[in-house]
């Protein structure tokens, strides 16, 4: 095997232990920086992705955008929101660590055991990790988004689920057109913008970042 | 051959210094200089000296414990396969009886514990049991995730030359099981983050309390055999991670004893600069780790 | 042709710049006005030109998007007009985000008519979602905080999920001979070739991702709270408007999808949530004692005909397109009157509510008349577009189908008219008042005006507007109506 091919194993493998690592983690500030980690090798991954041979434009592009954006202005953005609330952890989720654990190296499983027979249309091009690594991440995320009680976490829930349909766009990268990536690079930003406007509210208002407080309006 | 007995030697002769590389790694740490590395051996004859205090509470069994729990740990060395060379006893499938070997000894250990009769003892015996519990299915899934790599089914052959090749073909999967291992290693030696082995605190003490009331050669048989333990832990671990580094005899050889004090210097780095876990996180410490050997099992399935 | 495209879609946005950076509070909403204006005469010229169709167009005008867009057009501009009163009211806050919030969103939903680039109305729906989560903040209390963060984190998880299915999309055409393009056109055009597992993966994501923007069952838990909450003006704009662009995406995506040979499974799933959204507002409309939340309901329900229209085929396609200028602008009569009466009370609770229609002669019986628009009855215009449907329904012989969604729209007429009687009926002595909150010309003109139009599609349709429903529906497989 090639080095490179043993690094892009390597890469996507590690995605994959960042997603069990925020599963399991109650620290915001470490998980923050970890899905900072994920936003930035997945910004490499398009450089190392490209077929040998082709001009590097394109991938250059996309990988400084998503590095600059995933990588240094949304954790910044984040730490900003955080930086007010006095509770830095995650006390025991809706669905508890051990099981969110358990569910989520299911859900990999399957991933990883699945993915092979999904009929891609050109199964030489693409990793075959790229896929499962994919569906995996967005599985987490879900997790995430629905489980976390501390709107932090449920922001970074919905990063990590954005970063697996990312990977799943590595896919499409030749005939993707480069406005739509610009595009939805800037509106992730733009989102996690104004959800930490929306947090500092919620801070300010409630004097926690903790979902359970907004249960007032119910039928 | 040669090599077999030559590492049944280092088996019986150098637990002991590792346990000194660990707590001298620990002091330097702190910023003290920390006891000579060969005081664990000066601390085991010690021991062997002394006499021992029976409670008329106790029975067989409370004398039975350390002397099962030392033989039970060196028989499981017999079985293991280090530095890549043959081990002195080898058959299919005889990890299983390696890790129930290990679970005989706890086993052992835990009924001296009970046997008598303080409910101090019976706590600890709890706690080790459960977490030992939730460590199990991580150590198997290891295992299995070297059998599946190198395709053998024997202990000696998982580490043996057929590791090499492995780690050309599937190296993130065996760098997974590596991260397993070692999280196991640290649950089964009580270290921290699992468990302090210098507490003395009720309410901390998992492993401590169980030996608290062994006394003179006992406890000499029950800490080497825990530096026994912690020997073959570390053979595991340094031999997985180093496997390719060395092809040749000697060349493995030096990986082996290299790969040993790495290991315990890196159980010293661990416990030096991690606090000791809360206890409910212990459980989901050991799932991750299982979890994680499960996907590194998922990737050689594939 | 392309430039008047672009003026449609940037000017809004120039105007909500100009809003921005406008100092005084008291004159901003005028460029709401502007912009809507300017909106208006640039969509009337769109309408007006025959139009050459270029292939390969990123924004293009087709059948369906003249509806949604004229339907916008008309809603924003009494919505313009409506803001005019209502900010003039609310001079303690500052408009600088709520107006240009509001512009900005103009132009995002023009760009989803005009969009035939799946990827650029992926981009545009997001848009919609992050202009219009910090408007719903307007009142600054708790409870529509709570309602932002709602609507923006179950928003923006459905729209990450319909990013997904876009993608998928985009790979059903990547194989040998596929057009490796996400635009409508060449996705229908290629049809056969496509990998119809992923086009079937593909539409169930982006029917679930846009399914959460427009508010179909299940994933409709954002809607009470937020139509709730917010301003009845962005009420209006966002049940009236953004839910309409959403649908029309996935009407894109199901013109792609039966193409490619998936109609079966995505008539099923759409008639299936349909149903679903309509039960589910029957049961959660009767008894409720918030008005505003009660139109929340209403609009799950409506959106829910929407899909069962297109999910059925037939007529009853044509008469989701109707459906669509109708809800569109009902929505606007119902929200802004109710925002009147829930100003005028201080209240939004039947509790405390009552003898609205006397208290505000022009409001009070506009939420009356609004709500016998919107659950159906004649002669107002839905009346004849959720007859188109259930005609429809029992022509392709699927009674059950008909027959179940004849009987929640009864349970929903009796849930919604037990509520709106309470509220408009009685004595309004010793109800709460607030001073300086009654009838206006700009406050309750516009819902009027709509009304009239509403009940004027219902007397008396243009045969051109007919037509253009039918051909809207034969691009999703409808038939003459």
């Amino acid at each position: 095997m090639t080095a490179v091919a043993q690094l892009l194993d390597l890469a996507f493998i590690l995605v994959v232990v960042i997603d069990f690592f925020l599963l399991s983690s109650s620290r915001m500030g470490a998980a923050i920086r970890v899905v900072a980690l994920q936003g930035g090798l997945l910004g490499v991954l398009p450089l190392m992705l490209a077929p040998p041979g082709e001009p590097l434009g394109h991938y250059l592009v996309l990988a400084v955008g998503a590095l600059a954006i995933k990588g240094v202005l949304i954790p910044w953005l984040m730490f900003r929101a955080i930086r007010e609330a006095s509770m830095r952890r995650e006390v025991e989720p809706i669905v508890g660590f051990v099981p969110s654990m358990v569910l989520g190296g299911i859900g990999v499983a399957l991933a990883f055991a699945f993915s092979s027979r999904l009929p891609l249309p050109e199964p030489s091009a693409a990793h075959p990790f790229l896929v499962p690594t994919a569906l995996s991440t967005v599985w987490t995320g879900l997790l995430l988004v629905v489980s976390r009680k501390k709107a932090v976490n449920q922001v970074l829930g919905f990063l990590v689920l954005e970063n697996g349909v990312f990977v799943f766009g590595l896919l499409l990268s030749d005939f993707m057109p480069i406005m739509v990536e610009a595009g939805v690079l800037l509106d992730l930003f733009a989102a996690v913008f104004v959800m930490g406007i929306v947090m500092f509210h919620i801070n300010r208002e409630f004097s926690s970042l903790d979902t359970e407080k907004l249960s007032a309006l119910k039928d | 051959m040669l090599r077999t007995v030559l590492h049944l030697a280092a088996l019986l002769a150098l637990p002991p210094l590792l346990l000194g590389v660990v707590n001298r790694t620990k002091a330097r740490f702190a910023g003290r200089a920390g006891p000579p590395l060969l005081q664990p051996y000066f601390d085991l004859a010690r021991l062997l000296r002394k006499g021992a205090v029976y409670s008329r509470t106790t029975t067989w069994v409370f004398r039975a414990g350390p002397v099962v729990g030392l033989a039970a740990v060196v028989a499981a060395g017999l079985l293991l396969g280090m530095g890549g060379a043959p081990a002195a006893i080898s058959f299919t499938g005889d990890f299983v009886l390696f890790a129930y070997l290990l679970g005989l000894g706890r086993f052992f250990t835990a009924l001296a514990a009970l046997d008598t009769g303080s409910a101090f003892e019976g706590m600890g015996a709890a706690r080790e049991v459960t977490f030992a519990s939730l460590a199990e299915p991580a150590l198997f899934l290891c295992l299995i995730v070297l059998a599946r790599a190198t395709g053998t089914g024997t202990l000696a052959g998982m580490l043996g030359p057929g590791l090499v090749a492995a780690w050309g073909q599937t190296a993130p999967a065996l760098l997974l099981a590596a991260m397993g291992v070692f999280v196991v290693a640290l649950a089964e030696n009580a270290r921290i983050p699992v468990d302090d082995p210098n507490t003395h605190l009720e309410l901390t003490m998992i492993h401590e309390v169980m030996v608290l009331d062994h006394g003179g050669p006992d406890l000499a048989l029950i800490e080497y055999g825990a530096a026994v333990k912690l020997f073959l832990f570390a053979a595991i671990a340094s031999r997985i991670l180093l496997a390719p580094a060395g092809e040749g005899a000697l060349a493995a050889e030096a990986a082996f004893f290299g790969g040993l004090f790495l290991f315990a210097l890196g159980v010293g780095v661990v416990e030096s600069s991690m606090a000791r876990l809360r206890m409910i996180r212990v459980p989901q410490l050991l799932v991750g780790a299982s979890v994680l050997s499960a996907f590194a099992l998922v990737l050689l399935l594939r | 042709m392309l430039a008047l495209m672009l003026l449609v879609v940037l000017a809004p946005v120039v105007f909500g710049a100009i809003a921005f950076a406008y100092p005084s509070n008291r004159r901003r909403p005028v460029a709401l006005l502007a912009g809507a204006a300017v909106h208006a005469a640039g969509v009337a010229a769109l309408l007006a030109a025959p139009g050459e169709e270029v292939p390969g167009r990123w924004l293009a005008l087709d059948a369906i998007g003249k509806v949604a867009l004229g339907t916008t057009t008309v809603l924003f501009l009494a919505a313009a007009v409506y803001a005019q009163g209502y900010l003039a009211r609310r001079e303690d806050r500052d408009n600088r985000v709520f107006v240009g919030g509001l512009l900005v969103l103009l132009g995002a939903m023009t760009t989803v008519a005009l969009s035939h680039h799946l990827g650029l109305s992926w981009v545009a729906i997001e848009l919609t979602t992050l202009t219009t989560a910090p408007l719903i903040y307007f009142n600054h209390n708790a409870r529509s905080l709570e309602a932002a963060w709602k609507y923006l984190l179950i928003g923006s998880l459905g729209i990450a999920l319909a990013l997904l299915g876009t993608f998928f999309l985009a790979l059903s055409g990547a194989g040998p001979g596929g057009p490796r393009s996400l635009l409508v056109e060449e996705l229908v055009a290629a049809g056969p070739l496509l990998s119809r597992p992923w086009v079937r993966a593909a539409f169930v994501f982006l029917l679930v991702g846009y399914g959460t923007k427009m508010g179909l069952a299940p994933l409709h838990s954002w809607k009470p709270d937020a139509y709730g909450e917010a301003p009845g003006l962005l009420g209006a704009l966002l049940a009236g408007g953004v839910t309409n662009f959403a649908f029309i995406s996935i009407a894109r995506v199901f013109q792609v999808t039966r193409a490619a040979g998936e109609e079966a499974f995505a008539r099923d799933a759409l008639v299936g949530l349909g149903l679903l959204s309509i039960a589910l507002a029957a049961v959660f409309v009767v008894g409720q004692r918030d008005f505003k939340r009660m139109l929340a309901y209403s609009s799950v329900e409506h959106m829910g005909i929407l899909a069962l229209g297109i999910g059925l085929g037939g007529g009853a396609a044509a008469g989701a397109f109707f459906h669509l200028v109708n809800n569109g602008l009902t929505k606007g009569v119902v929200f802004l009157s109710a925002a009147n009466i829930h100003r005028s009370f201080g209240s939004k609770r039947i509790d405390e509510v009552r003898g609205a229609g006397r208290r505000l002669p022009v409001s009070g019986p506009l939420f009356l008349a609004g709500f016998l628009a919107i659950t159906g009855s004649p002669p107002f215009s839905p009346f004849f577009s959720e007859f188109a449907i259930l005609n429809g329904a029992f022509g392709a012989g699927r009674w059950v189908v008909g027959g179940l969604f004849l009987a929640f729209l009864a349970v929903i007429f009796v849930g919604m008219g037990a509520t709106v009687l309470a509220v408009v009926q009685g004595d309004p002595e010793g109800a709460p008042q607030v001073p300086g909150t009654g009838d206006s010309w700009l406050t309750a003109g516009p819902p009027l005006a709509l009304i009239v139009v509403v009940l004027l599609l219902g007397l008396f349709l243009p045969q051109g507007l007919r037509d253009l429903f039918t051909s809207a529906g034969a691009l999703v497989g409808g038939g003459r109506w």
